[in-house]
């Protein structure tokens, strides 16, 4: 099922074996002009899995994100959301096919309120009204409303990065560097909500991390990317710490 | 220069010129909303936006002659019809001006520049050409004509406040679909962050398509507003955008109540100081007080208290 370069020992099955990935992507290639920056990555992420893709500063992590979300745009290769492929279609219409993505620096739109905020995340379900149940899992949110979306911390601006992307009903959550600039108290917290929305929905997410104690903490399974290809793929369950942080170790 | 005047015909002449000044206002108002909102959003400085003004008047003028022409009986309401044509004739321009030329020079905002301004120079040789070289002007309805009188000195004219409620009416309605439709924070989203409003699900090249649109075809509006107060020729459209790109700057961009703040100080300093000194003095004066008041206040009279 996934085809890395590593030897077959390392290779790991899916979580929920024989079930279709929700997300497939095979020899994904993606450049900035004419420098090439991924360099063929094969990944697939089962049903309601959790996969952290980890590497240092500018492994290809971030462009991996944008290229899953149509924001940098793809040279070869395919990416398939639950049996549908989504390489040429522009940003909104992945959205629509059941992609979500939290980005760098979580990109609120600083001018708009909170519940505004949100709402644009419900553009591709037609819905008006922002779902209850985004409130309940982030209720500093509903206290928040109406304040303006630049105006709130850095933790509560993740979480509303994380409420937009939810709104749209996604069947694959992207986040990347959801750790980025949070303390730590906080990113215990979120590990936990991660992986209580993959239980409640059912959703598979891709997490893009440097932090190794978060990646333990929520991933199913941990990739490590350099230099644009994916070199160490292995469970949570049987994870080398050591040789990962060494991949990590500038 | 205030010298030969009593104190009473003083305060009638700030009145009577605050009045002119006024229905100045709205045109540049309905001008610089256009302006604001499409460069707002994207980035793009249309430097032909009079030309989609004039676009709208010449409508108008068409529309009160084929009135007085064919239906004589309906001419006193031939006004609305002529703005509404104006709207939707500047607007479905400006989709196909957006469709054919500016959505393939997002990236290059020079390269805009330059394609707008050559946009306007043919618009208005194609307006040489259909219309002629010669103004035109348009007739008001009897309904429209004449002046209210206030006191013995002051009198205030239909048709101006026919433009001023129409462009209250505008800019309100403007101002609902933006701050409180769907369509409306959606352009708010995609002038914040145009990627991340891709990635969240909003399809920003119809954003972009209704919205330079709506612009134009406010402008269209304008232009209906405008031959109230002048006669439409091929190059009227160049006298307005200039003042309406100062309106913008001065007001702050992507803020609503900066344009119209400060389209209101610029209208009523030149209409009052017109009547005093010569139409470029008013002009010089005008202008040197809004670089004066640039320099100090680089980000224009109005920003949003936001981190960014």
């Amino acid at each position: 099922m996934l085809q890395t370069s590593l030897s077959p020992s390392s290779l790991v099955p899916p979580v929920v074996p024989g079930t279709a990935p929700m997300l497939a992507i095979s020899d994904l290639h993606a450049a900035y002009g004419q420098s090439e920056v991924l360099h063929g990555i094969d990944l697939d992420v089962a049903p309601g899995e959790i996969v952290a893709v980890m590497g240092r500063n500018g492994m290809g992590k971030s462009t991996l994100m944008k290229t899953l979300m149509g924001i940098v745009p793809t040279k070869s290769g395919t990416i398939t959301v639950d049996g549908t492929d989504v390489t040429a279609l522009k940003s909104h219409a992945r959205v629509a096919k059941g992609l979500a993505y939290v980005p760098q620096g979580r990109m609120i739109f600083s001018t708009m309120t909170v519940q505004e905020n949100i709402e644009t995340g419900l553009t591709v379900t037609g819905s008006r009204k922002v779902p209850q149940d985004l409130y309940t899992m982030f209720p500093v949110l509903l206290e928040m409303k109406g304040r303006r979306g630049g105006n709130l911390s850095g933790g509560q601006q993740q979480q509303l990065a994380i409420a937009r992307a939810l709104a749209s009903n996604p069947k694959v959550l992207l986040l990347d560097e959801p750790t980025e600039g949070i303390q730590p108290s906080i990113i215990r917290e979120m590990g936990r909500t991660l992986k209580k929305i993959r239980d409640e929905r059912g959703l598979s997410i891709v997490v893009s991390e440097q932090v190794l104690s978060f990646a333990m903490d929520v991933a199913d399974r941990v990739l490590v990317i350099e230099n644009g290809s994916i070199v160490h793929e292995s469970l949570r369950a049987d994870i080398d710490e050591a040789q990962v942080a060494r991949f990590l170790s500038v | 220069m205030f010298g030969d005047y009593s104190l009473a015909d003083l305060s009638s002449i700030f009145v009577m010129q605050g009045f002119a000044g006024l229905i100045l206002f709205s045109v540049y108002v309905l001008m610089a909303l256009g302006l604001a909102i499409i460069f707002g959003q994207m980035g793009v400085i249309n430097m032909a936006h009079g030309e989609f003004m004039i676009l709208g008047a010449y409508v108008t003028y068409l529309c009160s002659s084929f009135f007085q022409a064919h239906l004589p009986s309906l001419f006193g309401a031939y006004f609305f019809i002529a703005m509404a044509l104006a709207f939707l004739a500047s607007g479905a321009m400006g989709m196909l001006v957006e469709w054919a030329l500016i959505r393939h020079l997002y990236k290059r905002p020079l390269d805009t520049l330059l394609a707008t301004w050559g946009l306007s120079l043919i618009l208005q040789q194609a307006y040489r050409t259909i219309f002629g070289p010669r103004e035109v002007g348009v007739e008001l309805p009897s309904w429209m004509m004449g002046s209210i009188p206030v006191t013995d000195s002051i009198e205030v004219q239909i048709n101006g406040l026919f433009v001023i409620a129409v462009t209250t009416v505008i800019t309100l309605g403007v101002a609902l679909l933006i701050y409180r439709s769907r369509f409306g924070a959606q352009i708010r989203a995609v002038m914040s962050n145009r990627p991340m409003a891709g990635a969240v699900g909003i399809d920003t090249e119809k954003v972009d398509r209704y919205t330079f649109g709506l612009g134009c075809g406010i402008a269209g509006i304008a232009g209906s507003a405008f031959t109230m107060i002048g006669s439409t020729g091929p190059t009227s459209g160049q006298l307005y955008i200039v003042d309406t790109f100062l309106i913008v700057v001065f007001g702050g961009a992507a803020s609503l109540l900066g344009t119209i703040a400060s389209a209101f100080s610029i209208s009523q300093t030149q209409s009052t100081l017109e009547f005093f000194l010569s139409g470029s003095m008013a002009k010089v004066l005008t202008l040197l007080a809004v670089v004066a008041i640039l320099m100090l206040r680089p980000q224009g009279l109005f920003t949003l208290k936001v981190r960014r």
